[in-house]
Order: C-alpha cells, then structure tokens, then sequence
C-alpha cells in the first residue's frame, strides 16, 4: 500500500534532483563543478534504475545500474585527471 | 580421370609460386620449374585428350556459389582441347625460348611466375564450363598479361602499353560479363552445355542483342579488331617471348575463342552477320594495310596480327558452317607461323641489337640459318603454296567468293580479301628482304651472329609444323581440326576436303593475284611510304586514346570535386540534403492530408520522463553551444550518452543500454587523451550566414527524422522481431534474443565485424608507431600541472576495483546468451577496469604486471571465434551453427551452454585487445619512454627504477 506512494514520493524527487544536478552542471561555473554535477547525474541514474526496477519487479535494471556505478567513477577520475594532469594515461 | 581437368588448370598456378620461389634459388632453376610445370599439365591432358578423340566431351564439376548460378565447371571437348594444346604446346617453347631471351639483369622468377599464371588463366578459359568462371578467367587474362607486358618496369613505354591494353581489355571484360549474365539469364543457366543447347530461345529473346552487343564488345577488344585494336601495337613493349605467346597464340585468341564458343548460340542471325562480318572485314584491311607500313619488326608483326585476327573474326561472321570451319583452321595455322615469325624477330633483334628494319639490311650474311627459318614462317604468312597458311587463306578467300555469289552486295568481299592478301604478301616480303638482304648492314649497334642452337629449337619446330601442315594437312592438323570444327559447330561436320590443290578454283585465282599484287606493292614501297606519312600516318590512335582517358578522369574529377572534394561540411550537406528530400518526398502525401499520425493511442507522458528528456534536449544544445570549449562540451555529451542509455533501458532494450554506457566510457577517455594534444579552445571558424545555412540544415533533418519516427510509431506494424523471439531458444539455445542474433543468427556479421575492428586497431597501432607528441607543460590557464602524478587513495583503489570489475565482466559473459550482457559489453568492462588502472597507476607500473603483449590477444580472439564457426564444419552443418546443451553443475547450478558462448569469448579478447592497443597507444604519445611489456625481471627493473626516481 504503502510502496506505490513512496515509489511516487521517491520518482518525483529523484527527477527533481536529476534537473538540479543539470542546472549546476550547465552554470558550473568552474570545471570541478561541472565534474561533481555529472558525478551527481550518474549517482541519480543508479537511484532512478533501481526504482525502476522495484516499481516493475525485474531485476533486468540491476545491470544497468551496476555499470553506471562501476563506469561513472571511471568517468569522474578520467575527467579529474585531465584537469590536473592533462595527461591521463602516463 | 575428369578430375584431371581442374588438376590440369590448377597446376601453372601452383607453378607460378614455384617459380617465384625458385628464382630466388639461381636464375636457371625457375625455367626449369615452368618448363617441368607446362609438361605436367600437358601429361593431365593426355588422358582426356584420348578420350575427346573418341568423340567425347569430358565435364567436370562442383558446387561453389549455387545461389548465382556460379558452379566450378571445367569442360573438354574439341574446342578447349585444341586451344589447351596450343597454350601449353607453345607455351612450353616459349619456356624454352625466354631462358635465352632474358638478359642477365632481368629476373627470371618473376618473368616466370607471369608467365605461369597467364597459362593457368588461359587453360582456365578455355576449359570453362560456367559461364560466370569463364568471365572470372577471362579478367585473369587481362591482369596477368598486364603484368607480363609491364615485366621491363622500367621503360615508361612499356608501363603505358601495360596500362591501355589492361584499360581497353579491362572494359571489354566488363562488357563481357554483362554479356554473359544476360545470357545466363535468357537460358536459365551459366552452363555452356544448357547454354548451347538453348540456342533457338536465345535468338527469340528480346535479351539477345543486348547480350550479343555486349559479348563482341569482349570479344572485339581482346582481340584488337577495330576500332579496339590500337593497344595491341603498343603492347610489344613487352618482352619478345611475351608477344610470341599472348599476342599472337593464346590470349588475343581468346575472343575469337569466344566467338568459336558461343557460334552455335548467337550466331545465324542478321545482327550477328552484319556486326562480326564488317568489323572482321575493317581489321583484317586496316591491319594489313597498316602493317606494311611500320618500321618496327614487332610492330609490323603486331599489325600483322591484328590482320590475320580481323581474318579469323570475318570467317565466324560469315556465319556458314564452312566459313567456321576455316576460322578454326586458321587459327592453329596462325598461332603456328606468327609464333615463329615474333621468335624470329626477337632473335633479330637480340642479335643485331635493334628491331629497325630501316636500319637492318643483309643479315642473311651473317645469319643465314634464322634467316631461312624466317623466311619459311613470313611465306606461310604470306601464303604461299604449300605452307600451312596457303591452306586456310585457300579456303579464306574461297567462302568470300561463295559470299558474293549468294548476295549481290557482298561483291566487295574477294576485292577486299584479295587487297588484303596482297598487302600481307607485301608486308612479309619487307619482313625478309628489308631484315635479310639488301646490301651490308651499316648502322647496326654491334656485329649480328647466329643465336645458341635452343633458342633456335622452338623456331625450327613450329616452322616444322608450317611446313609438314602445309604439304600433309590431312595428316597432320586434320584430326584436330575435325575435332575442333565439330565442338565449335556442336554439330555434323560439312563437307570439306584438307589437301594442297583443288584445280582451278576462283580462290586460286585470288591467291596467285595477291601473291603478284603483293610484289607489286613491295616494288613501289617508296612512294607508298611517303604518301602514307603525308596521309594516314598523321592519325594517332594513342593520341586519341590519351585524350580520351584524360576526358574521363576530368569528369570524374570534376564529379568528386562537386561532390565533397573541398570539405567535409559538404560532403555531410549534400547527404544530409538528400536524406531530407528523400523522406520528405515519401511523407509528402500524408503531411498534405494531415494524416502523419496513425491510428494507435499516444502513451501519456511521466514526470521521470519528461525531466530526463529535459535533461538530453540542454545536454545536446549545450554541447552544440559550447563546442569551442572543448572540454565543457565534452562533459555536456557526456549527459546526452548516460540519458540515452537511461532511454534504451525504458524502451525495454538493457542490451543496448549496456552496450551505450561502455562505450560511452571509452569514449570519453579516447577523446581525453586526443584533447591533451589538441588546442584547448576552437576557434571561430564559420561566417555567420554559413552558421544559420548549417543550422537550417540540421534543423530540417531533425524535423525529417522526427516526423517519420512519429508516422512509423502511430501506426501498427508487424516486425521481424516475432520470428527471433520465436526460434530464438529452439535455433540458438539462447533466451536473450539480441545475443542470439549477434553470436548465432548473424554470427558472420558479427565475425566479420570483429575481423575490420582488428584491422583498424593494427592500422591505427602502425600510424602512431614512432609518432612523439609534445605535451603541453601547463594547462589552458597557463598553471602548471600538478606534482602529485598518481594520488594514493585513488592508485590504492583502483587497484582493487580490478578485481571486481572483472567478475561483473565474467558474470555479464556468461549470463549474457539468456540474459542482458554478451562479449562485446564484457570485453568492454574487462578494457575499461584495465585503462583505469593505467589511469590511476600509470604505464610505468602497470604494464610489466600484465603479462604479455595486447596484440596477440586480438588475434587468438579472432581465431578462436573462426575456429567456433569452423568447428560446426566438422559435424557437416553450415559455418557459425551453434550447438547448445543444458548442464547441471555442482555449486553453481543450471546452467545453459552453447558453443556461441566460445564464439563470445573471441569477441572478448578482441574487443579488449583493440581498445587498450589503440588508448595506451594514444597515451604513450608524449615524448617519453616506457617499459616494455611481460616479465617479472622487467617489474623488478621498473619497481627498482620507481624507488630511485619514482617514475616521472
């Protein structure tokens, strides 16, 4: 009874979130802004995904999200890198 | 013993390598190799050969490409067998011949392996029983004699006749296989057996004269007739013992060849006569008329060709079984005295030192023995009695009698075979008198002498057979001949007799009026040649030819140039343009009636959805809007690449969404690691009017492709899901139909896929061999970079992050044949958690702890997915079928294993192997040197370095 509701509660804020995250990421307004602002996006995917998947009982998202998780921080360290070091592989 | 036919085709070919090989061992040893390979494949025939004498037509075949009506098909009947003994016959002379004609400094094993391919792609053609292969041989002529006329690489002269003989061959044989597809299709069937048995539906179909345009088109370049013929002259820049095999015994051959193959088929009807007959008529005139006039021995001898082929291709047009008859007849007798007569002139010309018969004079002095084997062999040319090309002239001019007693316009005929008969008596007494006698040569480089005796060997023989042919036809040429006519007919021989005289005949007349009118024409040489160079000799066909060529690739040019030469902007204009025009013109009629919705209900949209839509529309116009800042707006695509992975997986489609997110990963470190060297800012390139063309443009294919996503979803459709959701299970063991369909279904797409991925990893990995990049020393503010290379929590991390990111790897190979997952996307987990331990510990430290090199990985994952698809071969199912099971498993379970999953293993290991080869590549760009890879000495030399400098 209570889980629809606090699915909807949940969706409502975490796309709100999803929007916020945007906003910082388009204002910046320095670079390690705009990381954390896609760092904050990835971390609202793996939320929004696994919501997803409890409101449609399948676990067919669980990957999806996995991968979000393992990759976006591959992401924020490439992106990280290169602002300190320009280089990223060396 | 058919299936010595295609031993017999096979073998120059293997012969060719041989000989490539063997040059290398001494210069005499490839010779010998061809000269033992010729006598081989004529040994092969033997057998056969008995058999056609019997009466038989031998047939062997095998599937290849049933689909196409392409089959392996060798035939040998007495057509093919008459020209299978002249290719090998002569060719095996020619052998002989070249050994002593190559100098010193020509290399040997490539001038024979030329030769053996030609062999093998001529007894190919001849012996053809498919059509479609025949065509396929028929190309293989054309390249191997390009290939053999440019042999002297050198000489410019030689490079250009090479090259407009392959362009007029190379377009006749397209011609060609138009010719014969349409064929093909008019019968039913490429087999020459149906083919020549079809020939009455032929003849009735409306096909018939495309089809027969198209085949003379061949027919007539490959045998120079008119108005094709001007690249035979020019391609005597080859080596002499190339022009005594191609140019006058097989390959020129090979398009009345064609006009023998097909008589039955095509000819007997008003265009084939009016076509093949006039031309014939052209060459054989021009060709002689011409040839008295060149200066050059193997030009005359080329000319002469050219004549005696516009002979042959006249005989076949006349279209009587007699006239046919004789057409075969001279052929052999040809191929026999202009072999002779082109060794002839390239003894004369290795022995006197030029090929000028305005130079040569009174050889018969010092060489009397070439000189009376030439005069022999230029006699049969001229046809003079009792000579083999007396006979078959004979028999020549007699059908152009019978021709213009059976039609009042054809009166012009014995006119003009009788001026052509005394021009050739002309031109081959200039051959001799000019080249033998005529007083003491006085301009000649050094002093002639005899040749050593074998390379006057193959001369004697075929003036031999000129001779024996010439007195004893009967005996001699007959049976083949007789054998040769009936295959060409396919049908009862008409009545005709093979001796030296047959009384008092008109033809006789012809004959001995040519002989004195050739004599005539000798006696008057002089002014001829003078009123020659005033008149025709200003016309130049290579001129024209070059004109011509360079007309064409103008166009061309011109064509590429309005197409996309001058930017990439309009290459993608003019695409993206006639995309839209395309769609626009298909949706016209529902947008004018403003039906583009169709029938089925919209789903209301949710909140989730709209803020994510929300959040692709400002990634994709940010990333457009900041482009100059080139990392801003690599951030930005980065949100359009994380929501449209979001997208895929709400439209039910986690393989994609899986799939979109690891490349997504990669992507964004590929372009890290090119942005390093890349300014950091664009600048403004564009005008604005050109901006708001460009803007126009993409918002018009926006719109296109959004309107027709939007017509296609409203309506109801059936796709061809329903099928591979159906048999996915029972036909590839799998319930992840995405991953069947990869690895199963279209698991040759996939390994094809695969294969061009590795070739770009290897392309790429040679362009960036060597190449050093400087780095920039601080970054796009002008700070310098930080000194903390590798921080520690994030080395210490990453470290053990592998271990994990490897089993999720693991776990997403093996569940991915029935569940979301697959190689691909595992291969991609396994590259990404590899990259970023070079990311967080650097090359210097993780290299020498991966064992080994990348490259060989992209090649074992290459053979192991081929091997898969091979391994089905073994238990008699076609390529890429895939086996399955279901297994149980102590600990771990059910479990359903499929040998698609070995397969997947291979696009693993190729998919990890490109992507670290080309990203670890493109990082080691700056200037500095790394550890190589494997070996535990290596990680001691690194650990030890990194305590005394640490690293870099």
């Amino acid at each position: 009874m209570i889980l629809p509701w606090a699915l909807n509660i949940a969706f409502v804020l975490v796309s709100l979130a999803l929007l916020l995250s945007l906003a910082r990421l388009v204002i910046g307004p320095d670079k390690p802004d705009r990381i954390l602002a896609l760092d904050t996006l990835y971390v609202n995917t793996v939320a929004l995904l696994v919501l997803l998947g409890i409101r449609l009982a399948s676990n067919l998202y669980f990957e999806a999200a996995l991968l979000i998780a393992l990759f976006g921080f591959v992401g924020t360290v490439a992106l990280s890198k290169y602002l300190t070091r320009g280089d990223i592989i060396e | 013993m058919h299936s010595s036919l295609p031993l017999m085709v096979s073998l120059p070919f293997v012969g060719a390598l041989l000989a490539a090989w063997s040059g290398t061992q001494g210069r005499l040893w490839s010779a010998w190799v061809s000269g033992g390979v010729a006598l081989a494949s004529l040994g092969l025939l033997f057998g056969p050969a008995l058999a056609v004498m019997q009466g038989e037509t031998l047939l062997w075949q095998a599937t290849w490409v049933p689909q196409i009506g392409l089959d392996l098909g060798f035939r040998l009947d007495g057509l093919s067998l008459l020209f299978a003994l002249m290719i090998l016959g002569i060719g095996l002379l020619v052998v002989l011949y070249a050994r002593y004609y190559l100098a010193d400094q020509d290399p040997m094993g490539r001038f024979y392996a030329y030769l053996m391919l030609f062999m093998g792609a001529m007894l190919g053609l001849v012996t053809s029983e498919n059509l479609i292969q025949m065509a396929i041989f028929w190309e293989l002529t054309s390249i191997t004699s390009f290939l053999l006329v440019s042999y002297w690489r050198h000489r410019s002269e030689a490079r250009q006749g090479a090259r407009m003989a392959l362009a007029i061959t190379g377009a006749g044989g397209l011609a060609l296989l138009g010719g014969l597809l349409l064929l093909g299709q008019i019968v039913g069937s490429y087999q020459l057996s149906d083919v020549l048995a079809a020939a009455d539906s032929i003849k009735a179909s409306p096909l018939y004269l495309p089809a027969l345009l198209l085949i003379l088109l061949g027919v007539f370049t490959k045998s120079a007739q008119f108005p094709f013929h001007f690249w035979l002259p020019h391609a005597m820049a080859a080596p002499t013992p190339v022009s005594a095999y191609l140019h006058s015994a097989t390959m020129v051959k090979a398009g009345v060849f064609l006009l023998a193959r097909l008589f039955p088929a095509l000819s007997d009807t008003a265009a084939w006569t009016w076509i093949v007959a006039p031309v014939g008529l052209a060459t054989l005139v021009l060709g002689a008329y011409t040839a008295l006039f060149k200066h050059d021995l193997k030009g005359l001898l080329a000319y002469s060709t050219i004549s005696h082929l516009g002979l042959i291709t006249l005989l076949f047009g006349i279209g009587t079984p007699l006239a046919a008859v004789a057409a075969v007849f001279h052929i052999m007798n040809h191929a026999t005295f202009k072999a002779s007569l082109f060794m002839a002139a390239g003894i004369i010309d290795h022995e006197a030192g030029t090929r000028d018969m305005r130079r040569l004079s009174g050889l018969w002095h010092y060489m009397p023995y070439t000189g009376l084997l030439a005069m022999v062999a230029a006699a049969a040319m001229a046809g003079v009695p009792l000579l083999n090309g007396f006979l078959s002239k004979e028999m020549f001019f007699e059908k152009t009698v019978f021709m213009a007693e059976l039609t009042d316009s054809a009166w012009l005929l014995p006119v003009f075979a009788t001026l052509a008969g005394a021009f050739a008596v002309a031109y081959s007494l200039r051959f001799i008198h000019d080249v033998f006698f005529g007083g003491a040569p006085t301009e000649l480089p050094r002093i002639p002498h005899e040749p050593t005796r074998w390379m006057k060997v193959p001369v004697e023989i075929l003036v031999v057979i000129c001779v024996a042919v010439g007195i004893l036809p009967g005996l001699t040429f007959g049976p083949l001949l007789y054998l040769a006519a009936g295959a060409t007919l396919q049908g009862p021989l008409p009545e005709f007799s093979l001796s030296v005289w047959h009384g008092f005949t008109p033809a006789l007349g012809m004959s001995v009026l040519a002989l004195l009118g050739g004599v005539a024409i000798y006696a008057v040489r002089r002014p001829l040649f003078r009123l020659h160079e005033q008149s025709f000799g200003r016309f130049d066909a290579r001129a024209l030819f070059i004109a011509l060529e360079s007309a064409l690739l103008g166009l061309a040019a011109w064509l590429d140039q309005r197409l996309h030469r001058p930017s990439l902007q309009r290459m993608l204009a003019v695409i993206l343009l006639a995309a839209v025009a395309v769609v626009v013109a298909g949706l016209w009629p529902s947008l004018r009636d403003g039906t583009l919705s169709g029938p089925l209900p919209l789903t209301p949209p949710d909140p989730v959805s709209i803020a994510a839509m929300l959040c692709l529309v400002v990634g994709a116009v940010g990333t457009v809007v900041l482009h100059r800042e080139r990392w801003t707006a690599l951030v930005m695509l980065s949100v359009v690449g994380l929501i449209v992975a979001l997208a895929f997986v709400k439209l039910s489609a986690p393989d994609l969404a899986l799939t979109q997110l690891s490349v997504e990963m990669v992507t964004i470190v590929l372009l890290l690691l090119a942005l390093y060297f890349l300014p950091k800012h664009t600048p403004r390139e564009s005008s604005l009017p050109r901006r708001l063309r460009d803007l126009t443009l993409a918002g018009a294919v926006g719109l296109t492709a959004a309107a027709l996503v939007w017509a296609v979803l409203t309506r109801p459709y059936q796709s061809i899901a329903g099928w591979f959701l159906d048999n996915s299970v029972p036909g590839g063991g799998g319930t992840n139909v995405v991953n069947v369909i990869l690895v199963d279904f279209r698991g040759f797409d996939t390994l094809g896929e695969i294969t061009v991925l590795a070739i770009a990893a290897v392309g790429i990995y040679m362009l960036l061999q060597g190449l050093r990049l400087d780095a920039p020393r601080a970054d796009a503010q002008g700070r310098p970079w930080s000194w903390d290379t590798h921080p520690l929590i994030l080395a210490t991390f990453a470290r053990l992050l592998l271990p994990l990111a490897l089993l999720v790897a693991v776990f997403i190979l093996l569940r991915g044949h029935n569940l979301p997952g697959g190689g691909f996307i595992a291969g991609l987990v396994v590259a990404v958690a590899l990259v970023m331990q070079y990311l967080a510990n650097g090359i210097t430290w993780t290299r020498p702890r991966i064992s080994g090199q990348l490259h060989p990985l992209i090649g074992i994952g290459l053979l192991l997915s081929t091997a898969t698809g091979l391994g089905s071969w073994y238990f008699d199912r076609p390529f890429l079928t895939s086996a399955h099971g279901h297994f149980h498993l102590p600990l771990i379970g059910d479990l359903e294993l499929a040998t698609a999953m070995l397969f997947d293993l291979g696009v693993l290991m190729v998919v990890v192997g490109i992507t670290l080869v080309i990203l670890i590549r493109l990082g080691e760009l700056d200037a500095l040197e790394y550890p190589p890879a494997r070996g535990r000495r290596r990680v001691m030399a690194a650990r030890a370095q990194l305590r005394r400098g640490g690293g870099h």
